[in-house]
C-alpha cells in the first residue's frame, strides 16, 4: 500500500511538468499584453523595451519558461508585476482563506450528502426518499454564483444574519460554505443513495439478513461501508473542483483567497500571479484525485492485496 | 409433528404468483431434497421459509409455514429476526458472492454467535475457529483473519456453512450449496452436510437441480415444477418407481461428470416463465404422455397408497405401466 502511494506520487512528477508548461503557455493565450499594464499610457517604445527587459519578457518563450520553471522549483514564484510583491507571499496570504472555505465546504457536502443519501436509501421509494431526491435535484441544478447571490439576498440583506461580504470572522464563512457545499451535497447524496441501493441487491446482504442481523445494522455497517468507496473517490475529485469553484464564490462574496487573487491577476494582466494561482489549482486537482484513489484502496482489501 | 411443515403455500411478488400451493415437511435428523430445473421456484421457496420475501417485494398470499409449533407466515419481523440464523440457517447458492468482501471471514462467522448467543469477541472467535476446524478448513486460525478474496470457492462455502452452524440451528436450508463449485469439491461439501445432519440431528432442506445429489444425500424429495409440487416421496421409492413424467425425466437425465450444471439434456424445452404458465398441468406442453385433461384441468396432488404424493392425471396408470 505504501509503495503504491509512493509510486502514485512519483507519477505526479511528469504530470507536474506537463501542467506547468500548460499553465505557463496559457497566459499567452489571454488577450492583452502584460506590457500594457506595466507601462504607463503613452510610454515610448524605448521605455516599453526597458520594462520588457526588466521582466524578461524580451527573451524567447522557451527560455522564459525554463527560467520560470527553474525559479519555481526553488519555490520562487516571481514578483507580481502590478502589486510589486513576491507572488509566493500573495499566495501564502490567500491560501489559508481558500483552504478554510474549500475544506469546510467539502466537510459540509460529505457529512450532509452521505447522511441524505443514507436516509434516502433506507427509506427508498417513500415520501422521505422522494422529498430528499427532489431537494437534491433542485440543489444540483443551481449554478453556484446564482445560489450565492440568492443566499446573500435572503440571509444577509433581508434577515441580516450573516455579513454580505468579507472575511472578518467565522460568520462570514457560513454563506460561502453553503454556496459551494450545497451542490456537492447533492452529488454526494445521489452517489451514496445509488451505491447503497446497488449494494443492497448483492447476495452477501441477503445472507446478512438470513443471519438475523437487524436491518438497520446491515445498512449502516455493511451496505454504507461499501457505498462509501465510490463516494470517497468522488470526494477526492471534488477537492480540486471545490477550490476551482471557490473562484467565483470568493468573488461574489468579496472574500480574500486564491480565487480573488486569480481574478485580480487576470484583470490586471499580472501573469506571474495568474500562473501561480492556476498552478495551485491544478495541483489541488492532482492531489485530490490521488487522495481519493488512495483512500478507496485503503478501504477495499481486494484492491490492497492486488497492489501488494 | 414435523419440525417444519409447509402447507398450500402461495406467494405474490408484485402481482405475479411464482409459487402456487406448494407443501412439504421435514423433521430433525432428516434431509429433504427440493429438486427442479432452473426457474421452478426453489430459491423463492427458501426465501419464503426464511421470511425474507419482503426484501424482494413479495409476500405470502396463502397457506401456512409451521416451524416447531410457531406459525411463521404471521410472525412479526422482530420475532422472525431472532429465529433467523439462530434456529433456521441459510446457505446460499454462490459462495463467491455470499460473503462481505471487505470483512474478515472470521468476523463474519463471529457475528452469528455474538448476536444470537451473546458471546463476547474472544469466545466467539474460539467458537468460530473450532467450527472451521470441524469443517476441515486447513489452518483455521490463520484463515480466520483472511478476507474472502483470499480463499478458494470450496473454502468460502465452508465459511458460509460455519456461519450457518454458528448458533446451533435446528433447521438448515441449503440453496444449491455446490452448484458454483468444482465437481470434486461438490461431493465433499455434500458429504460434509450429510455428516452434520447425522451428528447434530438438525433438519436439512437441500435444494438442488441434480437428482444425483438427491440420491447421494436425501431421505425424502419434493419435485417442483413451475411453482407447483409435481411429486414428493421417499428417495428410494421415488428412484424405484417415479410416478410423475417430470420426475421420470429428471431421473433419466441425472447429470454425469462434465455436463453443464443446470442443463437437463433429456427434457426438451424449458420451464416457462411465471408470466407464461400454461393452463391445466404446467408440465403438459413438455410431457410426452399428456392426454385430453392435461391442458384443461390442474391435476390435484393426490396421495397414492404407496405413500407418494403426485400431481398427474395419469399417475395411477403410469404405476401400472412402469411396473
Ligand atoms: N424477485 C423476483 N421477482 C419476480 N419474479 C421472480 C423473482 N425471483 C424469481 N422470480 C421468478 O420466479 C420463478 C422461480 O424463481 P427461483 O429463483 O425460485 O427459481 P429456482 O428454482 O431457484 O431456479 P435456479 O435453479 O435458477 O436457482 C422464476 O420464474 C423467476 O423468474
Ligand atoms: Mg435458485
Amino acid at each position: 500500500m505504501l509503495s503504491y502511494a509512493l509510486r502514485r506520487l512519483l507519477l505526479l512528477v511528469p504530470v507536474f511538468f506537463a501542467i506547468s508548461a500548460i499553465v505557463f503557455l496559457i497566459i499567452h493565450l489571454v488577450p492583452g499584453d502584460p506590457l500594457d499594464s506595466l507601462a504607463r499610457i503613452g510610454s515610448s517604445p524605448e521605455q516599453k523595451q526597458a520594462i520588457a527587459a526588466r521582466y524578461g519578457l524580451d527573451k524567447p518563450l522557451l527560455e522564459q519558461y525554463f527560467l520560470w520553471l527553474g525559479r519555481l522549483l526553488q519555490g520562487d514564484l516571481g514578483t507580481a508585476i502590478v502589486l510589486r510583491r513576491p507572488v509566493a507571499d500573495l499566495v501564502a496570504q490567500s491560501l489559508p482563506y481558500s483552504l478554510a472555505l474549500g475544506g469546510l465546504a467539502l466537510l459540509f457536502s460529505s457529512v450532509f450528502g452521505i447522511l441524505a443519501g443514507l436516509v434516502a436509501a433506507i427509506y427508498k421509494e417513500t415520501r422521505i426518499d422522494q422529498g430528499i431526491m427532489a431537494g437534491i435535484l433542485f440543489g444540483s441544478t443551481l449554478p453556484s454564483f446564482w445560489l450565492g447571490l440568492l443566499l446573500i439576498l435572503i440571509f444577509a440583506v433581508q434577515l441580516g444574519w450573516f455579513p454580505v461580504s468579507g472575511a472578518r470572522n467565522w460568520t462570514a464563512l457560513v454563506l460561502p460554505v453553503l454556496t459551494i457545499g450545497l451542490g456537492g451535497t447533492a452529488l454526494v447524496a445521489r452517489v451514496t443513495r445509488t451505491a447503497m441501493l446497488e449494494t443492497a441487491q448483492k447476495d452477501f446482504v441477503l445472507l446478512l439478513h438470513a443471519k438475523g442481523l437487524p436491518a438497520l445494522r446491515i445498512q449502516l455497517r455493511h451496505v454504507l461501508r461499501h457505498a462509501l468507496m465510490p463516494v470517497v473517490t468522488i470526494l477526492g475529485l471534488r477537492i480540486g473542483w471545490i477550490l476551482g469553484g471557490a473562484v467565483t464564490v470568493e468573488f461574489v462574496f468579496a472574500r480574500p483567497g486564491l480565487g480573488t487573487l486569480l481574478i485580480r491577476g487576470l484583470n490586471q494582466h499580472d501573469y506571474p500571479v495568474v500562473q501561480a494561482c492556476l498552478l495551485m489549482l491544478a495541483m489541488a486537482v492532482m492531489l485530490g484525485t490521488l487522495i481519493g484513489d488512495l483512500a478507496q484502496a485503503a478501504m477495499d482489501p481486494r484492491v490492497r492485496s492486488a497492489l501488494q | 409433528m414435523a419440525l417444519l411443515a409447509v402447507r398450500d403455500l402461495s406467494i405474490d411478488i408484485a402481482g405475479i404468483k411464482p409459487l402456487d400451493g406448494i407443501g412439504f415437511a421435514v423433521d430433525k435428523g432428516e434431509i429433504l431434497g427440493i429438486v427442479g430445473e432452473s426457474g421452478s421456484g426453489k430459491s423463492l421457496t427458501a426465501l419464503t421459509v426464511m421470511g425474507l420475501l419482503p426484501l424482494i417485494g413479495g409476500r405470502v398470499a396463502r397457506g401456512s409455514i409451521r416451524f416447531d409449533g410457531t406459525e411463521l407466515t404471521t410472525l412479526p419481523e422482530p420475532d422472525f429476526r431472532r429465529l433467523r440464523g439462530r434456529r433456521i440457517a441459510f446457505i446460499t447458492q454462490n459462495p463467491m458472492t455470499s460473503l462481505d468482501p471487505v470483512m474478515r471471514v472470521g468476523a463474519q462467522i463471529d457475528q452469528v454467535s455474538r448476536l444470537h448467543l451473546g458471546l463476547d469477541a474472544k469466545a466467539a472467535q474460539a467458537r468460530s475457529i473450532a467450527l472451521m476446524e470441524r469443517l476441515r478448513l486447513p489452518s483455521a486460525a490463520t484463515v480466520y483473519h483472511h478476507y474472502p478474496h483470499q480463499l478458494s470457492g470450496g473454502m468460502k462455502q465452508r465459511i458460509v456453512i460455519a456461519m450457518a452452524l454458528a448458533a446451533d440451528p435446528d433447521l438448515i436450508i441449503a440453496d444449491e450449496p455446490t452448484t458454483a463449485l468444482d465437481v470434486t469439491i461438490q461431493a465433499q461439501i455434500v458429504q460434509l452436510l450429510v455428516e452434520l445432519v447425522r451428528d447434530r440431528g438438525v433438519a436439512l432442506i437441500l435444494i438442488t437441480h441434480d437428482m444425483g445429489v438427491v440420491a447421494q444425500a436425501c431421505d425424502r424429495v419434493v419435485v417442483l415444477y413451475a411453482g407447483r409440487v409435481a411429486e414428493s416421496h421417499g428417495v428410494q421409492a421415488i428412484f424405484a418407481a417415479p410416478r410423475h413424467p417430470y420426475t421420470q425425466a429428471l431421473i433419466r437425465c441425472i447429470p454425469r461428470d462434465g455436463m453443464a450444471p443446470g442443463s437437463l439434456a433429456g427434457i426438451p424445452g424449458s420451464v416457462p416463465s411465471v408470466a407464461n404458465y400454461p393452463a391445466g398441468c404446467r408440465f403438459h406442453p413438455r410431457c410426452d404422455r399428456a392426454g385430453a385433461p392435461c391442458a384443461a384441468t390442474v391435476p390435484p396432488l393426490e396421495h397414492l397408497p404407496s405413500g407418494a404424493e403426485v400431481a398427474c392425471h395419469f399417475a395411477e396408470t403410469r404405476e401400472v405401466a412402469n411396473a
